[in-house]
């Protein structure tokens, strides 16, 4: 077993004991907080399917993550106003439904994605960077002033919506059932690195023009990874949502594409728990440090500003060494 | 005469004033090798990237099979049967020697939408894949990180990659940059054992090279083809040895 | 609608357009010199800002005020340039922009730590307080008349150092090729640190001129640096011209949209709805015409071919 295995293993038998000892203890509030973990997690590993595999920096992510967050809210408003969502030409009515939120924020945030991607996918380096930026912000505008759902206020959503056969206004068991799509994205994205398709997008990240010499279209791939990668991170934003029972137009903005880069660059580029690792890091420090000064991202910053510079290969690649070539 | 391959016709690029290539007709028929020869600057890095795809041509016509391919992309060419080997060697240096060749046979098999199953487990793809390795000489070094190949091994996996097409015609832009001599005349052989499969059209700086292995050479000059013949033609003649070869030749 | 209402629109999105170029040229500038994409540019608005702001309350002038952010966004430009931006030029853009967004955050809670939450206010000096008379009788705020002065009058000086001076010749030839401004025996470093502190002066000088128009605080440089960032996207990356004409356009699309827009969905529906999705579209306008070009002219007006 490599010593990646090992950090990855470690990983996840923290996130199940950890949240089993706070049932234990009575500590709903750790419960929480690594809910909170385990979905930034997931906003960051679909991520990371565009960035560590892909190699796409995009600086919008967020936009993913709010699309899936309104998708929950406008959803959730309609059922617990009573009000249908559209009438003609068919009649669409809201619903406190997870699944159906989950298929619906999955759908839209990998259309918004396709879109985003067909664009800015035409362009590469700086541009692509800051192109993904700017549509963040032209998403995070339109929310605001979009009045029917609250505008600048947002949405709140009185009660946490509903799974089949759980009680999701139970901590432990929303945040199994957070914990189990994490696991099931993660498996996911570890098949897809050793498919034909990872191996194609690997390349293409690398290089291009050979990919193009083989009989690969590189702008396919790069458009079908950035897809998938906005689904997953919509997906996320919707169980965020669910958790702070509560959408509004931050979950939009910029400061949060930034934090799922840092949480995969934390973690280490390219890793499977990359953006785990990162995650949790980083919710665990917003806690710890949160707690002693009021200023903690000066000392956030700092701390990141020297992983960048100094720190070649993130956390995992500190414990772990090199990345494995996949085989 | 047989149907050529993959043929140009009146190939003609030029970037403002500078014409990097004017009216480039060149064949390339079944089980030969065609060498095109010319000094620094003469277009043959154009003429490369015109039949491969990279650049549209002002004028002309590329045919691959009889059929016009002059304004398909690059891939769609790949697809069409055309396979290219690079100056700089384009590897994905971070994967195995394996995976790279695993690339072209991928890319053969026209199928890269597959998500779930591992592509080393894929018979197909890694016999091919094995296969070509095999023939340049590569076999045992399939699990090697490919940044870890010596500058020769990497010119041999280019060959490699190029073979998993199983393509129509070979375009092979200075598969012997870099090499010694030994290496040189190793990659000599392979190339002329490659040419029963399927035609070679070789851009080399290696006269020993060319003159070991073309059927026919071509002499490029400022964009212009100013001789073709065989070997012994090429060499005899006094303009091609006049602008190129001077007399040491 | 009036031709007053018009005028006065078209010279505020000038207004707007030309101080988003003092910061996109400062990017601009930056990344087709060094090859460096810098967040952090937006957090230079805000210290040319905050010193301003903090030099005129002082000493009551606001033209110390100015100096202030001249010098201070310039000498805080300098400084993360020799300490941080550095050691990045030979990076990734990845490891450029997570360097910067750290840098972001230092800036903006160390600010939040020595000025607290609250915004500032910098006060338009008085000799251009008040509205100004404009032939056809239109009446126009002095100061915002005289930031359109001001910007283009900077935007001359910056074209005048690029095409006429020593340290020009050398950024045109960093932007083609380093290894010749080596061979050319340019101290590069030196160069390279100029470079950054033009750019942060730039920023700062525009934070300053916005803030007495605007409130100073913490988090204010970051949608203008987006915008920015629209603007040379639109201009195409390096092209001084193209952060001109970006920024410009820009500026005009923005505060034309919000005046046009929800009129022209009133021609086709309720008033109440139409303003609602006029302004809705409006808030979106910059970002369509980024697209829009985008789909044109994948690397700008004036970019180079990639």
């Amino acid at each position: 077993m490599s010593r990646e295995t090992l950090v990855n293993l470690t990983m996840l038998a923290g996130l199940v004991l950890v949240p089993l000892w706070a049932l234990w203890a009575d500590e709903p509030f750790t419960i929480t907080l690594a809910t909170r973990a385990v979905i930034l997690a997931l906003a960051a590993a679909g991520l990371n399917i565009a960035l560590g595999i892909g190699g796409l920096v995009s600086l919008g992510h967020a936009v993913f993550f709010g699309i899936g967050g309104y998708a929950m809210g406008v959803l959730a408003y309609h059922a617990q106003t009573y009000t249908p969502l559209m009438e003609a030409p068919v009649l669409i009515e809201g619903t406190k439904s997870m699944p159906v939120i989950w298929l619906v924020a999955l759908v839209a945030s990998a259309l918004a994605a396709f879109v985003i991607g067909l664009l800015s996918l035409r362009t590469s380096g700086v541009y692509f960077i800051m192109i993904t930026l700017a549509f963040g912000q032209m998403l995070f505008f339109f929310t605001i002033s979009w009045a029917r759902y609250g505008g600048e206020d947002g949405i709140s959503i009185y009660l946490r919506n509903g799974f089949p056969g759980l009680n999701t206004l139970v901590p432990i068991q929303f945040y199994a059932l957070c914990l189990t799509l994490l696991v099931l994205t993660l498996a996911l994205t570890a098949a897809l690195m050793r498919s034909p398709f990872g191996l194609a997008l690997n390349a293409a990240r690398q290089v291009p023009e050979r990919v193009r010499a083989v009989g690969l279209d590189p702008f396919r791939l790069r458009l079908a990874a950035f897809t998938l990668s906005g689904a997953i991170t919509g997906l996320a934003g919707a169980l965020f949502a669910d958790l702070n029972r509560f959408v509004s137009p931050s979950m939009f903005s910029w400061q949060l594409s930034g934090e799922f880069i840092v949480f995969i660059i934390i973690g280490g580029t390219a890793r499977l728990f990359g953006p785990v690792v990162g995650a949790v890091l980083f919710v665990a420090l917003e806690h710890w440090l949160g707690g002693i000064s009021a200023y903690w991202h000066i000392w956030f910053g700092l701390l990141l500003l020297g992983i960048v510079l100094f720190g070649k290969g993130g956390v995992i690649g500190m414990i772990a060494g090199r990345a494995r070539t996949h085989d | 005469m047989t149907e050529p391959v993959l043929e140009t016709r009146g190939l003609s690029k030029a970037f403002g004033a500078l014409k990097a290539t004017e009216d480039v007709s060149v064949a390339l028929h079944p089980g030969e090798i065609h060498a095109i020869i010319g000094p620094n600057g003469a277009g043959k890095s154009t003429l490369i990237a015109q039949i491969c795809g990279a650049l549209v041509p002002d004028a002309g016509q590329v045919r691959l099979m009889g059929r016009d391919v002059t304004r398909l992309p690059v891939p769609a060419r790949a697809r069409a049967g055309l396979a290219r080997t690079f100056q700089i060697s384009q590897l994905a240096m971070e994967d195995t020697v394996l995976q790279n060749a695993l690339l072209g046979a991928l890319g053969a098999s026209g199928r890269p939408w597959r998500f779930l199953r591992p592509a080393l487990g894929d018979q197909s793809l890694r016999e091919r894949a094995e296969a070509a390795l095999e023939r340049v000489g590569l076999a045992a070094q399939a699990a090697t990180r490919t940044a870890e190949l010596s500058h020769g091994q990497r010119r041999q996996l280019e060959v490699a990659v190029a073979l998993t097409l199983a393509p129509r015609a070979f375009v092979m832009d200075e598969p012997m940059a870099g090499l010694g001599a030994e290496g040189s005349a190793r990659l000599t052989r392979l190339l002329d054992g490659l040419r029963a499969e399927a035609p070679i059209l070789l851009v080399e700086h290696d006269m020993d090279a060319v003159f070991a292995l073309a059927d026919r050479v071509s002499v490029l000059v400022y964009g212009r083809v100013i001789a073709s013949g065989s070997v012994d033609e090429i060499r005899r003649d006094p303009a091609v040895r006049e602008a190129y070869l001077g007399d040491s030749a | 609608m009036t031709l007053i209402l018009l005028v006065e629109q078209v010279l505020n999105g000038l207004q707007f357009g030309i101080m988003l170029f003092l910061l996109a040229a400062g990017l601009t500038l930056i990344f087709g010199v060094m090859g460096l994409i810098n967040l952090a540019h937006g957090s230079l608005y805000m210290i040319g800002a905050f010193c301003a702001a903090a030099a005129a309350a002082a000493t009551g002038s606001f033209l110390l005020g100015l100096v202030a952010a001249l010098a201070g966004a310039a000498a805080a430009g300098a400084l993360i340039e020799l300490l941080v931006i550095r050691r990045l030029y030979a990076r990734d853009h990845l490891d450029q922009v997570l360097a910067t967004f750290a840098l972001i955050l230092i800036f903006s809670e160390g600010t939040r730590w020595v000025f607290g939450s609250f915004p500032l206010y910098l006060d338009v000096p008085e000799a251009l307080a008040g509205p100004v008379t404009l032939p056809g009788g239109i009446q126009y705020p002095l100061y915002r008349l005289t930031l359109i002065g001001a910007g283009l009058s900077v935007a001359a000086g910056l074209f005048w150092l690029i095409a006429r001076t020593r340290i020009g010749v050398q950024i045109r030839a960093g932007e083609n090729d380093r290894e010749m401004i080596a061979a050319l025996g340019v101290d590069i470093d030196r160069l390279y640190t100029f470079v950054f502190a033009l750019g942060a002066a730039l920023a700062g000088l525009a934070g300053a001129l916005v803030g007495a128009i605007q409130s100073v605080q913490v988090g204010m440089g970051e949608p203008v640096l987006i915008l920015a960032f629209v603007t040379i996207v639109i201009g195409g990356i390096g092209s001084i011209k193209g952060a001109l004409v970006g920024a410009v356009l820009v500026g005009l699309t923005d505060t034309l949209g919000a005046l046009f827009l929800p009129a022209l969905f009133e021609l086709v529906m309720a008033p109440a709805a139409a303003t609602q999705t006029g302004a809705a579209l409006a808030s979106m306008a910059i970002y369509i015409l980024m697209a829009g070009v985008l789909i044109w002219r994948p690397t700008g007006l004036y970019g180079a071919r990639a």
